[in-house]
């Protein structure tokens, strides 16, 4: 950069436009990425997968939501209208700000998202006049009222704090004379409402009761996190203005309802209206998504068993959070896309018999060496499996009829599945569990067929009524009614004629039973012959079988049809995954990373990094066979490994004086010489660096007990 | 019937408009008139007056300077989050927005004092003025000058102006250790049944005698006076259960002199609002609606504390069970439960003189993090790793109140916990994960 001036001076150089290209989301992901031709239609096929999931979780969010926000709007709209009135009871009542109490669950991270469709709702339908706090921005009183404020009036608002000079330097003259209190607001609001009235009387009748005075809410999104002294002011503050200030105020519960009472004394909840709403809970929650995003075949990506396993014990067992939960997936997908090459044929039917014709040799090869490619080649005739291996044009055709039978199979998997889940869900004890989800998971992992409590399952579906059955069957024909697949089709077919079949039984019914028991009566008169304890029992035994071979009634006759029938079905279409060709496309199988990056463990880490640094730094001198550390390993890890072999007071001269010899080991002098071993300066500095870093790790910490000795912080050692 | 207020500075006849305002507070209204004076004469520098809620301190107050047209500026101490705020309305009550805005940025009390004398010579006080500051006792937590300058506020800026303070409590709670100018003590005493009677019934129904309005009051009182005496909350009262009162009325069962009937009729009704409405158990909404609904409907709503239940995830559970024990056992006795081989230790030979007092009447007692981990470890029933979100899944049981945090935000090394929840509580989480707590516990060994 020059100038064209010859005198000294300063001068201004903006930045030019585009001196750092930022890189994009693509650049990013074709970094690093295996086989980097087909990144970028993987990149989008990826993209388009999660733009399609996150719209479809939005809209599914906001049809939980309608109901608890719904009726929240009523009530918005109930109390603006009730102020109104000016009948006696109405102005004998002391007036309460009305205030709803919405308590959505320990889910906090989910809760953002119900509060931004809540507001936006309400700014639609209700009242212009919106403003959401959280506990952390409002620590004192004033801040919570300049918050308020900010968010109602859409200005700067400035409090007398030395803190936010730059604040009133930026701000208009305009604004600097706004005091955060509220008769501000008050003043404020009265000249909003002036200003929307007049139009709007010239141009309708006054018949309209949109409500002339939109009430003002007031979210606080996390009600427990709040300094109850600060609220309390809050409230007190504002119910002295509830008279000219149409204020509402509407609370964010995680926990119970009670915690209103344990945060505000009697004096200050007297002054408000409460009414509680309760959102669905986020166990229903997660089972909607899971419904609508895992258990259909129109998102070609899946997890395999084990990642959907972490990802729901993540959900179960730490945070109750949907949001996390879809982030995971999201990571999952971006995952698959980032490191499987062939997935490019992770999307529709079209769109992937199309790419694999454009797939290259060295993806051809991929397909090759695929585990569950090579089990199918084995199975095929010697020369179909030269073929396949040499010829790619071929490989190619297979290919295309292998997808085409992946789709057929999961277009099939999910309607069975949920009819097998009909069936099984209302059995005592559920020995199929509960959710579909976790039928699906025993599913995936193995034939479910061969399962032990799916025979149990079996063995009570045959004891079942004949009302529930038929019940449950046509609950299956329900579920299989819409599915346009060929052979489900002909499963529905077959179905409604089995469940004819059983409302046929009721007319024939009335005639009576045309077997006579004759051949029960026969081992009946030879018993009365025999005393022979074991003849006894052999006879009582040949009575069972020939009663349960002989007495079938048309309907169970009919039952063992029904159940043989839905037992052909899951068999031939609830195989897991991994015995279809070409899995490996759409299954994300991976636990181990979406682990690692879920559910972090910064102390395991730390533990592996000082064990054995060559996991972490990747160098060839530091490799160790049995676990120990090398001589030439950091600093840290050598003070670390010493510091295991002590008991809970550790000797800090002790210490100092092995490290001492394990660096001179590493030093390479020689064992016999007089500074081997010796503690010179630099050591000593080092040792010392180490051992702080050590504490400011928290392996160990300063002890008053003994003034040379340091204490540590975790059991255990070599 | 009244009394009258009898002072030789103002008109008779607003004198006798103050007091039909003002019923059962003639007394109280007619010493601060005396103390007041004339008013162009120079009146005493500070009057503090305390009495319970709704006792008609501002309102007496109120009534006062509006209806003798005394030149005045009010102030609500809670609403000052900053004392700018307080010099603020005052200037500009008295001298108008021009004063106003000659504040400072965050204003000192001498700011205030300059821009107040400065006015004030340009228009200098024919009448006393008056400075009312309503929950006057959190003028304690400002700033340690400003109470004692108020106080004296006359001198300081040489005017005639009088500061009143109105609360709750008493003076001597107020007096700061480094001494300050006395203020005149007012004491307003809470109203007595007679005198709750005369005033709510004045507020009685257009549509209905004022007999049979009183006569409503008489059976109210008579079920909530010994609970609750404070004027507005037992006039809301009075409102919201009016229509069933007169229910019978419109129907025609009765006559409105037949006061047994409906005393029969309103007096259940009134009991269950004292344990619902009256707690804010049930909204007053929910209440108005109730009534207009059948009688076996009602059992339907369950109020506020009805709702206790918490679904956590199940590492929190466990977390919070941890934390239980970690705050109610004291720490010896980890050992003897969470250890394999603890061998027999009777509860006799671990009892020290202090611990013959259940812990659970002492209440939680703090622990540290380490100790709720290794708790947290012994009773989960699988192993589980030491993930971060272990770790977050404390701090946010302490955002919701489950737990609570003792040691301070800035201390990282070993913060200390307390756990924050009921017996019942975590009985019910215990139950839900299968782990019987009482066996566990010191307390019922």
């Amino acid at each position: 950069m020059s100038t064209s001036s010859v005198s000294k001076g300063c001068f201004v150089f903006k930045p030019s436009a585009k001196k750092k290209k930022t890189l994009s989301l693509e650049d990013h992901f074709s970094h690093g990425c295996e086989s980097a031709e087909s990144s970028e239609k993987r990149f989008k096929l990826c993209q388009d997968l999660w733009d399609k999931i996150k719209s479809d979780t939005e809209v599914l969010q906001d049809d939980l939501n309608r109901k608890i926000l719904d009726s929240l709007l009523d009530f918005t709209r109930k109390c603006s209208s009730t102020r109104q009135l000016s009948d006696w009871a109405s102005q004998m009542r002391a007036s309460e700000i009305p205030t709803a109490a919405l308590v959505l669950g320990v889910n906090v991270p989910d809760h953002d998202m119900t509060f931004q469709s809540l507001s936006e709702l309400l700014q639609q339908s209700v009242t212009p006049h919106v403003a959401s706090v959280q506990a952390k921005e409002c620590g004192a009183l004033k801040h919570l009222m300049k918050r308020v404020l900010e968010r109602l009036m859409g200005t700067d608002v400035t409090v007398d704090d030395e803190e936010e000079e730059e604040a009133e330097q930026t701000s208009t003259p305009l604004h600097k004379s706004v005091h955060c209190s509220l008769s501000t607001l008050c003043d404020w609001y009265k000249t909003k409402t002036k200003k929307s009235n007049t139009p709007g009387k010239k141009r309708s009748s006054p018949s309209r009761d949109d409500p002339q005075q939109p009430p003002v809410v007031i979210i606080f999104k996390d009600l427990e996190a709040f300094n109850p002294k600060v609220l309390q002011d809050f409230i007190l503050i504002c119910s002295r203005y509830i008279e000219r200030l149409p204020l509402m105020f509407i609370f964010g519960i995680a926990t119970s309802p009670s915690t209103i009472q344990h945060m505000l004394p009697h004096s200050v909840s007297s002054l408000l209206c409460i009414e509680l709403f309760q959102s669905l809970s986020c166990t229903q929650h997660l089972a909607t998504v899971i419904d609508q995003l895992i258990l259909t075949h129109h998102f070609p990506f899946k997890l395999n068993a084990k990642v959907l396993q972490v990802l729901m014990s993540i959900f179960l067992y730490h945070d109750f959070s949907v949001r996390n939960f879809i982030k995971g997936l999201q990571l999952a997908l971006l995952e698959h896309f980032h490191s499987q090459p062939l997935s490019v044929l992770c999307c529709k039917k079209k769109d992937a018999l199309l790419n694999v014709m454009q797939l290259s040799h060295s993806d051809l090869e991929r397909i090759r060496n695929l585990p569950s490619f090579k089990r199918y080649v084995e199975k095929q005739e010697p020369q179909e499996q030269v073929n396949l291996s040499k010829d790619d044009t071929h490989l190619k055709e297979v290919c295309q009829k292998l997808i085409k039978g992946l789709h057929k199979y999961h277009k099939n998997y999910y309607p069975v599945l949920r009819c097998l889940h009909t069936l099984t869900s209302s059995l005592p004890r559920y020995p199929l569990g509960k959710q579909v989800r976790e039928l699906h998971l025993i599913c995936l992992e193995k034939n479910v067929w061969e399962n032990e409590d799916y025979q149990t399952a079996m063995k009570l579906l045959r004891m079942l009524a004949k009302d529930e059955l038929v019940a449950l069957l046509q609950r299956c024909v329900e579920i299989l009614q819409p599915v346009k697949s060929k052979k489900m089709k002909n499963a529905f077919l077959q179905l409604t004629d089995l469940l004819t079949k059983f409302k046929q039984l009721d007319t024939v019914a009335a005639e009576p039973p045309p077997c006579v028991e004759e051949p029960i009566i026969s081992p009946v008169r030879n018993l009365q012959k025999k005393t022979d304890l074991f003849q006894l029992q052999k006879t009582l035994l040949e009575m069972n079988e020939s009663r349960r071979a002989k007495k079938l009634s048309p309907f169970e006759v009919l039952r063992n049809e029904a159940l043989e029938f839905l037992d052909n079905l899951v068999k031939s279409h609830l195989s897991p995954p991994e015995s279809h060709t070409l899995n490996e496309v759409c299954y994300y199988t991976s636990s181990a990373t979406v682990r690692r990056h879920l559910n972090a463990t910064p102390r395991t880490s730390i533990q592996a990094a000082l064990n054995s640094p060559y996991y972490y730094l990747q160098n060839d001198r530091l490799k160790t066979v049995d676990g120990s550390v090398s001589n030439s390993a950091p600093d840290i890890c050598i003070a670390y490994k010493l510091h295991l072999e002590c008991g809970r007071l550790i000797n800090l001269y002790d210490w100092l004086e092995a490290y001492a010899t394990v660096v001179s080991a590493a030093e390479g002098n020689n064992p016999d010489s007089d500074n081997y071993g010796k503690v010179e300066e630099v050591k000593h500095a080092r040792f010392i660096r180490a051992v702080s870093e050590l504490e400011f790790l928290g392996f160990i910490k300063s002890t008053k007990q003994k003034t040379d000795h340091v204490a540590r912080l975790t059991w255990g050692g070599c | 019937m009244t009394k009258m207020l009898q002072h030789s500075g103002y008109e008779e006849e607003r004198l006798q408009r103050v007091a039909e305002l003002l019923p059962c507070r003639e007394v109280q209204a007619g010493m601060l008139l005396s103390l007041m004076g004339q008013p162009q004469q120079c009146s005493y520098p500070s009057i503090f007056i305390y009495g319970h809620r709704a006792s008609g301190k501002s309102h007496v107050m109120q009534v006062l300077l509006k209806e003798l047209e005394l030149p005045h500026a009010t102030v609500s101490c809670v609403e000052c989050v900053s004392v700018a705020l307080l010099f603020e309305q005052v200037l500009l009550s008295f001298f108008g927005c021009d004063a106003a805005s000659l504040l400072p940025r965050s204003p000192s009390l001498s700011d205030f004092v300059r821009i107040y004398r400065q006015h004030c010579s340009q228009t200098p006080a024919k009448q006393t003025r008056y400075i009312v500051m309503e929950k006057a006792e959190l003028l304690r937590d400002t700033d340690a000058n400003l109470l004692p300058a108020l106080l004296r506020l006359q001198e300081l800026v040489d005017d005639n102006v009088t500061i009143i303070l109105l609360s709750e409590i008493v003076w001597d709670k107020f007096r700061p250790n480094t001494g300050c100018f006395e203020p005149l003590l007012l004491h307003f005493p809470d109203y007595s049944k007679g005198e709750l009677q005369q005033i709510l019934s004045q507020d009685k129904h257009p549509s209905y005698s004022a007999e049979f309005y009183s006569s409503y009051i008489n059976i109210l009182l008579g079920v909530f006076y010994s609970v609750c005496r404070d004027l507005r909350e037992l006039r809301h009262l009075a409102a919201l259960n009016f229509s069933k009162f007169c229910e019978p009325l419109a129907e025609g069962k009765v006559k409105e002199t037949d006061t047994h009937k409906l005393w029969r009729n309103i007096e259940p009704h009134l009991k269950k609002a004292m344990q619902t409405v009256y707690l804010r158990e049930v909204s007053s909404l929910q209440w108005e609606q109730l009534q207009q609904m059948e009688e076996r409907e009602c059992g339907a709503l369950r109020g506020l504390s009805a709702h206790t239940h918490v679904e956590l995830p199940y590492y929190s559970k466990f977390l919070l069970i941890a934390a239980y024990l970690a705050s109610y056992n004291p720490a010896r006795t980890d050992k003897r439960f969470f250890l394999k081989h603890h061998g027999k230790i009777r509860k006799t030979n671990f009892l020290k003189k202090n611990e013959k007092t259940s812990n659970h009447l002492l209440g939680p007692k703090p622990f540290p993090l380490d100790r709720l981990l290794a708790i947290f470890y012994s009773v989960v029933d699988s192993r589980v790793a030491p993930t971060a979100s272990i770790f977050s899944q404390i701090s946010s049981l302490v955002t919701l109140q489950l737990l609570t945090k003792v040691s301070h935000d800035d201390q990282l090394d070993a913060p200390k916990y307390k756990c924050a929840v009921s017996m019942d509580f975590i009985c019910a989480i215990s139950r839900t994960v299968n782990f019987e707590i009482i066996k566990y516990l010191y307390d019922f060994l």
